[in-house]
């Protein structure tokens, strides 16, 4: 479980260049359910995961997982989540195993889980071909595979992935989708950054809009739609957020 | 302490698979020094062979006017030549080193016995005709010594006349000191080759990483910064330590086979030299590499990054140079600053000259708290939150 209060952050000291990127917002992801982080372009979806897995300090407001306060303890923080940052490198001298077995080992796993572990991993990716390759020329879709298995190596009870489907074509895309709904159904609290209205629609149990660093809807697919009286839910989004801009599905 | 034995390990064992980095840590790096001194030694021994064996070429203007004195000369091997038409000009524009002219006045200014005058037409900025010009210079005064001293026989008074004070000289310099002007860059390669064997590490773990996209997921995971910034220090200062280790061993070698013996120069090149050496370029290897971490932490690419280092390779030339110009006598001050305490350490090693065990130990320990406090430093900057961001 993930849950945010009024968290704030912003970028620039100087009067004239601060940049708001958050501002107030306020959610909460739950075990077991998919939780859509949705908004236009520069909306303030990164800084706020960036703050949930300790990257960043948030200005004011709290970051809880599992009843952790980040700001308190944020190394215990991070050993409950796997993270999919926006930024995925990989190491290109070593084999995609190779780098799921680093992390494992900084998150101070033995051996023998960590082979056993990457094993199940690979196998759930379908990735067996190019386990024992150095990663360097890896297609989009093959370092996507591998970030995700590196960062899921101990068997995290909460899941944050900033846009995990950029820059995927539509097979990975799938895949990408069915590999969600199976942390979903493993009981993990799942909770992904998206612009892409389909995506959100077809995955999330629940759906924090969030626009100019503010929460502006939290609800069910369902209720959004009741809420702005819109059959459609892209149509739902524009009236929530209040403009067209960022919205190329 | 875990955490940073794994990042450690992580980034040797990638490192190692790039044969760029190793072959510029186990080759380029070390070879450095050696191949630049045996080149260099080898040029300034054949010079100096060759200027004291060869005949001096002289062209001479008005020598009918002194024959005698050209006489002279020419028993000295000394090979007179006919002189161009514009002297002056040929000198300046490096035709000949030095050119005597005898005026038409000589001739009768030696016969009243007043001072006859000759003219050394010469350079003095350029280095190389400065040894034939101090030749031609005491083949001239001794002529006239002599002369002089001939004059004051016939006048029946005794030479030691004109020369109360007689100045005997004992030179203290041994082969082992003179050389140590010569290799007063030494050290400087040595500090070079730790910077070569460092370099690609200290880019890869920091910009590189941040380049690469890394650096995000890698501090996503439940480790406190400071410990994977500990395995990345250590990962660099490895490299840069191999590098220097092999430079000192390979110089240790291949000096012993300089042919410094036949310009009268000695290197002091065994045991002692080598574990010395390698004792105060320890903590220096380790502070290099962190400054160099530091330096690249700020760059936000690989490019950017290089272009720093190669700005900071040359901070260390500073001590060397002062010292090589400004030769003065070590003091304990100087062998509590990094890089200069080595480089006095280490040229008085070669001299073989007595370095004491506190001068080592405080060396060694004021560049190791240099590096501590660098490492510190550079904990801080990995703190902040800009550097962990890519984009």
């Amino acid at each position: 479980m993930i849950e945010v209060k009024d968290l704030h952050k912003a970028f620039g000291k100087a009067k004239g260049n601060r940049v708001v990127a958050v501002s107030g917002a306020t959610f909460r992801a739950r075990d077991g359910e998919i939780t859509g982080l949705l908004g236009p372009n520069g909306a303030g979806k990164t800084t706020t995961l960036r703050c949930l897995y300790t990257l960043m300090q948030p200005d004011r407001g709290s970051v809880l997982v599992d009843g952790i306060d980040a700001a308190a303890d944020p190394v215990a923080v991070r050993r409950r989540l796997g993270v999919l940052p926006d930024a995925r490198g990989l190491y290109k001298r070593l084999t995609a195993r190779e780098n799921i077995a680093y992390f494992g080992r900084l998150h101070g796993l033995d051996e023998a889980t960590i082979r056993a572990r990457t094993d199940a991993a690979i196998a759930a990716l379908d990735m067996a071909d190019i386990a024992d390759r150095q990663t360097e020329g890896f297609s989009q879709g093959q370092r996507v595979k591998t970030a995700i298995a590196r960062a899921l190596i101990h068997d995290p009870n909460n899941v944050i992935l900033d846009e995990p489907t950029n820059g995927l074509d539509v097979m990975s895309t799938r895949a990408m989708r069915e590999f969600l709904l199976r942390l979903k159904g493993e009981g993990r609290c799942v909770l992904f950054s998206s612009h892409i209205m389909q995506e959100v629609a077809a995955l999330c149990d629940r759906i924090v809009v969030i626009a100019k660093g503010r929460v502006v809807a939290d609800n069910t697919p369902q209720a959004l739609r009741e809420k702005t009286g819109e059959s459609n839910l892209e149509d739902a989004f524009v009236k929530l957020i209040g403009s067209e801009e960022g919205l190329a599905a | 302490m875990k955490s940073s034995m794994v990042v450690f390990l992580k980034e040797v064992r990638e490192n190692l698979r790039d044969r760029r980095t190793v072959i510029n840590t186990l080759v380029t790096g070390p070879l450095m020094a050696p191949i630049i001194f045996v080149l260099l030694i080898n040029t300034l021994v054949t010079r100096e062979l060759d200027k004291a064996e060869k005949p001096l070429p002289l062209p001479v203007i008005g020598a009918e006017y002194a024959p005698n004195l050209v006489a002279a000369l020419a028993q000295q091997d000394v090979e007179i030549k006919p002189a161009p038409a514009d002297p002056e000009r040929a000198v300046r524009e490096q035709e000949l080193d030095v050119v005597l002219r005898i005026p038409a006045s000589y001739p009768g200014a030696w016969q009243k016995g007043e001072a006859a005058q000759v003219e050394l037409i010469y350079d003095a900025s350029q280095r190389d005709a400065g040894g034939a010009v101090a030749r031609l210079r005491g083949m001239l005064e001794q002529y006239s010594s002599r002369t002089g001293s001939l004059r004051l026989l016939s006048r029946g008074l005794a030479p030691s006349i004109l020369r109360p004070l007689s100045v005997a000289e004992r030179d203290q310099s041994t082969p082992q000191s003179r050389s140590g002007n010569m290799f007063a860059m030494l050290p400087y390669f040595f500090i070079l080759g730790g910077f070569i064997g460092g370099m690609a590490l200290a880019i890869d773990t920091t910009a590189g990483e941040r380049e690469r996209q890394s650096l995000e997921p890698l501090l996503a995971n439940p480790v406190p910064r400071w410990q994977i910034l500990a395995g990345k220090l250590s990962a660099t200062t490895a490299f840069a330590i191999t590098t220097v280790l092999l430079s000192i061993l390979a110089f240790a070698l291949v000096g012993n086979f300089l042919p410094t013996e036949k310009i009268g120069m000695r290197l002091e090149l065994g045991p002692r030299f080598v574990a010395c050496t390698m004792l105060v370029m320890l903590p220096l290897a380790a502070l290099l590499a962190t400054l160099q971490t530091l330096v690249a932490a700020f760059a936000k690419s690989y490019r950017e990054a290089q272009t720093y280092l190669s700005l900071l390779m040359f901070v260390p030339v500073i001590p060397t140079m002062m010292l090589s110009l400004m030769p003065v006598k070590a003091q304990m001050w100087m062998y509590a600053t990094p890089l200069m305490g080595q480089q006095v350490i280490i040229t008085r090693l070669m001299r073989g000259d007595p370095v004491p065990a506190q001068a080592l130990a405080l060396s060694f320990a004021c560049t190791a708290l240099a590096a501590l406090l660098a490492s510190m430093l550079t904990t801080r900057v990995y703190r902040s939150e800009r550097l962990a961001i890519s984009a």
